[in-house]
């Protein structure tokens, strides 16, 4: 088994290889022409508090694609939490009480819509792309339903902290990042579930033909997605002080953007974290320092597809069948 | 659709999604007619066929790629670019309908053909190749044109076409104009090539089994250019009517609308896995989701209900075609 494992293992390997000397690359690049700006604290902290928020996206993305889905419903997932938390947050701004309850009932709103995600393409075996696209209709007008459309803001400092605050110099929304990020890698390597993530991802039917419940490992998946949705509507909440309907809909494709850059297959079965995280490095590297050099952020959007295109096609002689 | 009208017995036609997306329909329209005065309207009629025209066109483009096994989810950029290089040609040098469409047409197929190749020669899931052309074309598109409107088109483009002008009950003048002509035309083009061609047989084939179609003869790849140019073409097309109804042209109009068309497909029943799916379903899909948007504006509901509503619409009709799928296979096992 383990061998078998190490050898599925061996593209994504590849992957981390190949991203390892793009990052190098972005690195020489920036070090020749703004090295001092870029090298800088300053930019560095400002980079990686800008990561977080798209990157616990990937992983809410990523741990979906490895069962061979998607999901679809993550920005308007992450939205509600936000709104349900600010929502009452809002009501008592200083009382750490109602900060609880506010996690609390958003926390609960992610599983629900997880339960719900999971039980549409477990139970009723709808395809996760329609389900979780159909999901994504349901609660953006429910989103805007509730908040009438309006911005939510005003909340504590306690909340703020998250999206601002540093430790040691770090920003708290990458420690958030490395916590949920290495609790997922816990999972998804160290745990029956987590293989059992990889197996469905491989073969669904062989794997409930095994005797693997693949009913519940899915719907467990649909809510960790999820989960991870409320991580990143907390960074999102810190970060902009505000609640609304809509925030944050370009980062839909782009996590899953990310997700393939880090070498998760949009088909189920391969991908490791530490490759996720490495494509959010190289991704916010280019950004940063395309910024830097006065380039206009859509020319970066299209490098990152550019650079995805040219990432499959360096991959093709192991994807060749 | 011959072969679903030829199921005469009753019990056949209810294993049909279209059976059920029609009865939702029929439903709707009779209790928009008795519950609203306006519904009946012909005048309403035609303002909700123009007002679905380009998710209409656009989805017929999908619907195609979707029976061919694949998808496309950088349509918008594509009809944005065609929709941009068009509007830029006719400001600059004026012209006619015929050659706006041509422009449009083909910078759409060019862009589909080179996501077909993509997709083609990459072997990765078509959904990831057009997701990153889609980051490509739009990035670019706003990057050369600066986000800038374009707007001030000559009276010919302005003033559009209408065959069969008359008043309506409420005064305003109604026509067969150029969105529901262009949405009519699209719809009988496609009925006709996956129905009647040589070449809607095999993306039917290369759908249902890609493996298979290819050793049975068929060009695989000469028909992946055609699926994906097929769709960049309509895009344009649709681009150039979108055009025409706002008047003006803004890069990022378009910008989130491949959801949009990808749920009224899949309300129509087209199967994500290709090769199943009717072009019925995907009209009757596109004109429930413009019945509902426009019955529940008529009765007064707020507009941030309609999301909601639609959504529920698309969970309900997905969960009983997959309900239906899972008996169905039941039985024949």
């Amino acid at each position: 088994m383990d061998a078998l494992m190490n050898s599925l293992k061996l593209p994504s390997d590849k992957n981390i290889r190949y991203l390892l000397v793009i990052l190098a690359a972005i690195m020489v690049l920036m070090a020749c022409t703004s090295g001092t700006t870029f090298f800088s604290l300053a930019n560095l902290q400002s980079m990686s508090s800008q990561m977080p928020l798209l990157g616990v996206l990937a992983l809410a993305m990523a741990v979906c694609m490895l069962t061979g889905g998607i999901n679809l419903s993550i920005i308007a997932t992450t939205n509600a939490c936000a709104l349900v938390m600010a929502g009452i947050i809002t009501q008592h701004p200083d009382s750490l009480g109602m900060l609880m309850v506010a996690l609390a009932a958003g926390l609960a709103t992610a599983v629900v819509v997880g339960l719900a995600n999971g039980l549409l393409i477990a139970w009723i075996g709808v395809s996760p792309i329609l389900a979780t696209l159909g999901m994504m209709t349901f609660i953006n007008g429910l989103n805007v339903l509730i908040s009438g459309g309006s911005v939510i803001a005003g909340f504590p400092d306690a909340l703020l902290t998250l999206g601002n605050g540093t430790v040691l110099g770090i920003p708290m929304p990458l420690l958030l990042f490395a916590l949920f990020a290495f609790g997922l890698w816990l999972i998804l390597e160290h745990t029956p579930l987590g293989r059992t993530i990889y197996l469905i991802g491989s073969n669904e039917t062989a794997s409930r033909f095994s005797g693997i419940n693949t009913r519940r490992s899915l719907i467990a998946v649909y809510v960790i997605s999820s989960v991870l949705c409320w991580v990143a509507a907390l960074i999102m909440m810190a970060k902009f002080n505000s609640a609304k309907a809509g925030y944050g809909e370009s980062y839909l494709l782009v996590a899953i953007l990310a997700a393939v850059l880090g070498g998760i297959n949009p088909d189920g079965g391969f991908g490791r974290i530490i490759g996720i995280c490495l494509a959010l490095v190289v991704l916010q590297t280019l950004e940063s320092g395309l910024n830097l050099l006065g380039v206009s952020s859509y020319l970066t959007m299209a490098l990152w597809g550019g650079i995805l295109i040219l990432f499959i096609a360096l991959q093709m002689p192991t994807a060749k069948k | 659709m011959p072969e679903f009208l030829h199921h005469t017995n009753l019990k056949d036609l209810w294993q049909h999604h279209e059976s059920y997306l029609a009865a939702l329909i029929v439903l709707l329209i009779v209790a928009l007619g008795l519950g609203t005065e306006d519904f009946m309207t012909l005048g309403n009629i035609f303002d909700m066929t123009v007002s679905s025209a380009i998710l209409g066109i656009m989805a017929c483009g999908l619907f195609v790629v979707l029976i061919a096994g694949g998808i496309d989810i950088s349509f918008p950029a594509t009809a944005a670019i065609a929709q941009y290089l068009m509007a830029s040609y006719i400001l600059a040098n004026g012209g006619n309908f015929y050659l706006a469409f041509e422009i449009a047409a083909v910078t759409g197929m060019v862009l589909g053909m080179l996501n077909a190749a993509l997709v083609y020669f990459l072997k990765v899931p078509a959904i990831i190749i057009t997701i990153a052309m889609l980051n490509v074309y739009f990035g670019l598109l706003i990057y050369f044109s600066n986000g800038d409107w374009l707007y001030g088109f000559p009276d010919w483009f302005m003033n559009g076409v209408e065959l069969l002008k008359f008043t309506g009950s409420d005064g305003y003048d109604y026509s067969l104009n150029l969105p529901i002509l262009v949405l009519l035309g699209v719809i009988a083009l496609t009925a006709l090539l996956m129905g009647k061609t040589r070449i809607g047989r095999q993306i039917y084939a290369m759908g249902g089994n890609s493996d298979a179609a290819g050793r049975i003869g068929i060009n695989l790849f000469g028909l992946n250019l055609f699926v994906y140019g097929y769709m960049g073409a309509l895009a344009g097309i649709a681009a150039v009517v979108q055009t025409q109804i706002t008047q003006s042209v803004a890069p990022n109009s378009l910008m989130g609308f491949e959801l949009t068309v990808l749920a009224a497909v899949v309300l129509g029943g087209t199967s994500m896995t290709g090769g199943k799916g009717t072009l019925l379903g995907v009209v009757l899909g596109v004109a429930l989701l413009a019945i509902l948007k426009n019955g529940l504006t008529l009765l007064g509901v707020p507009s941030y209900w309609h999301t909601l509503v639609t959504g529920l619409i698309i969970l309900f009709s997905i969960s009983i075609t997959a309900l239906n799928e899972k008996r169905q296979a039941k039985q024949e096992a």
